[in-house]
């Protein structure tokens, strides 16, 4: 990637939860880092996120969930990337996640789990510390 | 001189005296960003009128609370907010709570029956039963209230796009039950404005929203007598990252354009307004909080009086219902929860509330665990029997700090009726983003705050530890879903498939025109149609509604 291209984020809500406040507010952190940020806004289903991906070709994909859905939703969502031959974007998923779903997420490909609290630098540095191209 | 120049007078004596004196901040901001001041005197309310600003308990404006002797006469009432897996699950804890002293039930929904989607539903994916409890069809209400005498108790439902759906399931669960919808105590949500300001979970075009809510207002008023027809929420405008002042200010708002709604209809104000109630936040600055909720009844009151013409003083009363800030609980040593949990309650308690929802300390990490709710409801029992502050009405009027706290949330709260009406009234401001800009300036401001350290929260950005400290979180079961799905089948094939359709079919004509909406809805719900259809239904008349994602 060059030096001069911004690093461009899609910050998502998937599944039916509306609470959004976390979401908007690294949405804004991020771009006031001076990336590139799409928010996709509420109600995405894996469906609806891939497009996005496929159309917009992010370097990182924020999923925010707070709803206790991640388990179910975040799998399907590795695997319809991975069905359209996506493999060099971050995926990180932050908002309610128990330590103990982390390994089962890991595995899938995820990363992150920020949870209530975390300070918005610690989310800069890690989308800049872990981008996959 | 008079008395007031005398204090003037020696009050810059004194700022004079103690202006070398250091302080920690540059300034005192609450979160609302108002400037507060080192010492508050007479001179600070000298304007304020003993009779016409604050009154008695139970007498207009109201702001020293909604009924003559307040906690001396009753208790708020305590409720937990629950529901989590399938009917069954949650009418296990229902009964766990009235066993231990718990008077109202509240009942949380899962997110697919919030927005109307079948447990079957691939939108559903990964949602039933996580955040609420599982309900599809009557079968799971009748399941949910099993051996609860429905004449007995009062049922708060959070429900808002269907609201009048779930309401219509519970008159004939408890039609069931062998009791009268004029025996029936309880509040459905039912407050769509909000969802589109702030919570997010709409179904409809706010128009036919709308209409609905007049439906169930008309319909209560007429058969329901008993029922509070709108919880009118600030919660979660709160906790979707307002200030104090914009939770007042906006759902007041709400209130008005309800009222306004009801009006055109063609009722009279008197007939409905009595049944509105509110739902307020109660956040971690105490005296904000509690004068936020004093502005909240004068506001209403002068209002209801002066521009709706209210003639009753039930109409001009408002009476609110307060939860805990959820947003405001840490992961970090979630145990402190229960302190902030405490001193929230109080707030809402010295603010006079009607009922009240304490927050469990765990809630940042999963669903209250038993224990966690337990201790919950504890610590309203300890404010309530063993603080004192029960003991005589509204016992913070008259300081110079609250009652101008109070007057200033007011006027705030003016500026923004102010700016809403410039915008032609809150749907309008809705679909200008209003609301949801100043939303989200507020929050990020805030978070801004906490990062830079100006707000202070105890073990997240001072005094952390690097061991987390670790609880016992609720896990729910997986099988929710799989079970709830083979329950919703197995009703499809028990049930008159052809009544369905026709009831259905009804529902849709009736909705193409001007009829209210109720009596079609209890009947389609009476033969077991599930609300995914009902919903379904009156999607193809009344269409969705999609939002601008501005961050």
């Amino acid at each position: 990637m060059s030096e001069k291209r911004k690093i461009k984020v899609l910050v998502c809500k998937p599944g039916l939860d509306g609470h959004d406040r976390g979401a908007k507010v690294i949405a804004r952190a991020l771009r006031d880092a001076g990336m590139e940020v799409i928010y996709t806004g509420i109600h995405q289903t894996p469906d609806d996120i891939v497009n996005t991906v496929v159309q917009e070709d992010p370097d990182a994909v924020m999923l925010s969930i707070l709803s206790g859905s991640h388990n179910a939703l975040c799998p399907v969502i590795m695997d319809k990337l991975k069905e359209q031959g996506i493999d060099d974007v971050l995926v990180a998923v932050g908002g309610i996640i128990p330590d103990e779903d982390k390994p089962f997420l890991e595995k899938h490909g995820l990363m992150g789990f920020y949870g209530p609290g975390t300070d918005l630098n610690t989310i800069v540095d890690f989308v800049k510390n872990n981008l996959k191209r | 001189m008079t008395e007031f120049d005398k204090i003037k007078e020696d009050m810059e004596e004194w700022q004079n005296s103690v202006s070398d004196k250091k302080e920690r901040q540059r300034s005192f901001r609450n979160l609302s960003d108002i400037e507060i001041q080192r010492l508050y005197t007479p001179n600070d309310i000298k304007d304020l009128n003993y009779e016409l600003d604050l009154g008695f308990p139970g007498q207009y404006p109201y702001t020293r609370g909604a009924y003559p002797n307040m906690y001396r006469g009753q208790l708020w009432t305590m409720r937990q907010f629950a529901g989590f897996g399938t009917a069954e699950q949650t009418n296990e804890r229902y009964k766990f709570l009235i066993e231990h002293g718990q008077t109202g039930l509240s009942v949380a929904f899962s997110l697919h029956t919030i927005y109307g989607v079948e447990a079957t539903d691939q939108k559903a994916l990964g949602e039933v039963g996580k955040e609420g409890v599982a309900i599809d069809t009557l079968e799971d209400m009748e399941t949910l209230f099993d051996g609860i005498d429905l004449s007995k108790i009062s049922t708060s439902m959070t429900i808002n796009a269907p609201a009048s759906i779930l309401f219509a399931m519970y008159i004939v669960t408890a039609e069931k039950q062998g009791h009268s919808p004029e025996k029936l105590r309880g509040t459905i949500q039912n407050d769509i404005l909000k969802e589109y300001i702030a919570q997010k979970s709409w179904i409809f075009p706010p128009e036919p929203s709308m209409r609905l809510i007049v439906d169930t207002i008309e319909y209560c008023t007429k058969y329901v007598p008993q029922w509070y027809t709108i919880s009118i929420s600030g919660y979660h405008i709160r906790e979707a990252g307002s200030t104090a002042v914009q939770e007042l200010a906006f759902t007041l708002a709400d209130g008005f354009a309800y009222v306004e709604a009801g009006i055109e209809r063609g009722l009279n104000v008197d007939d409905f307004a009595p049944r509105l109630s509110f739902f307020f936040n109660s956040h971690n600055n105490f005296f904000e909080e509690i004068c936020k909720y004093r502005a909240a009844r004068r506001i209403w009151a002068k209002r209801m009086k002066n521009k709706y013409d209210a003639k009753k003083p039930e109409s001009m009363r408002l009476r609110f219902h307060t939860q805990t800030a959820g947003v405001s609980l840490t992961a970090q040593e979630p145990e402190n929860n229960i302190v902030r949990v405490t001193l929230q309650g109080l707030a809402a308690v010295l603010g006079g509330t009607q009922s009240l929802h304490t927050n469990s300390f765990d809630e940042a990490l999963c669903l209250p665990t038993e224990k966690a709710v337990k201790i919950a409801l504890r610590s309203q029992q300890i404010i309530a029997h063993e603080s004192g502050v029960t003991e005589t009405v509204d016992p913070l009027a008259g300081s110079y700090y609250v009652e101008w706290l109070t007057n200033k949330m007011e006027e705030e709260a003016e500026n923004y009726f102010e700016q809403i009406e410039e915008l032609g009234g809150v749907i309008p401001a809705i679909r200008a983003n209003f609301f949801q800009k100043e939303i989200a300036n507020a929050s990020y401001k805030y978070q801004q705050e906490v990062e830079n350290g100006e707000k202070v929260i105890v073990a997240v950005n001072r005094f952390q530890q690097e061991e987390q400290s670790t609880i016992p979180l609720l896990k729910i079961d997986e099988e929710v879903a799989a079970e709830q799905s083979k329950k919703l089948n197995n009703i499809k094939k028990k049930r008159d498939n052809t009544k369905i359709k026709e009831e259905l079919e009804k529902l849709q004509n009736a909705a193409r025109g001007t009829e209210n909406l109720m009596p079609y809805i209890i009947d389609a719900i009476r033969v077991y149609a599930s609300i995914g259809e009902v919903i379904n239904a009156l999607k193809e008349v009344f269409g969705t509604y999609h939002e601008d994602s501005i961050f």
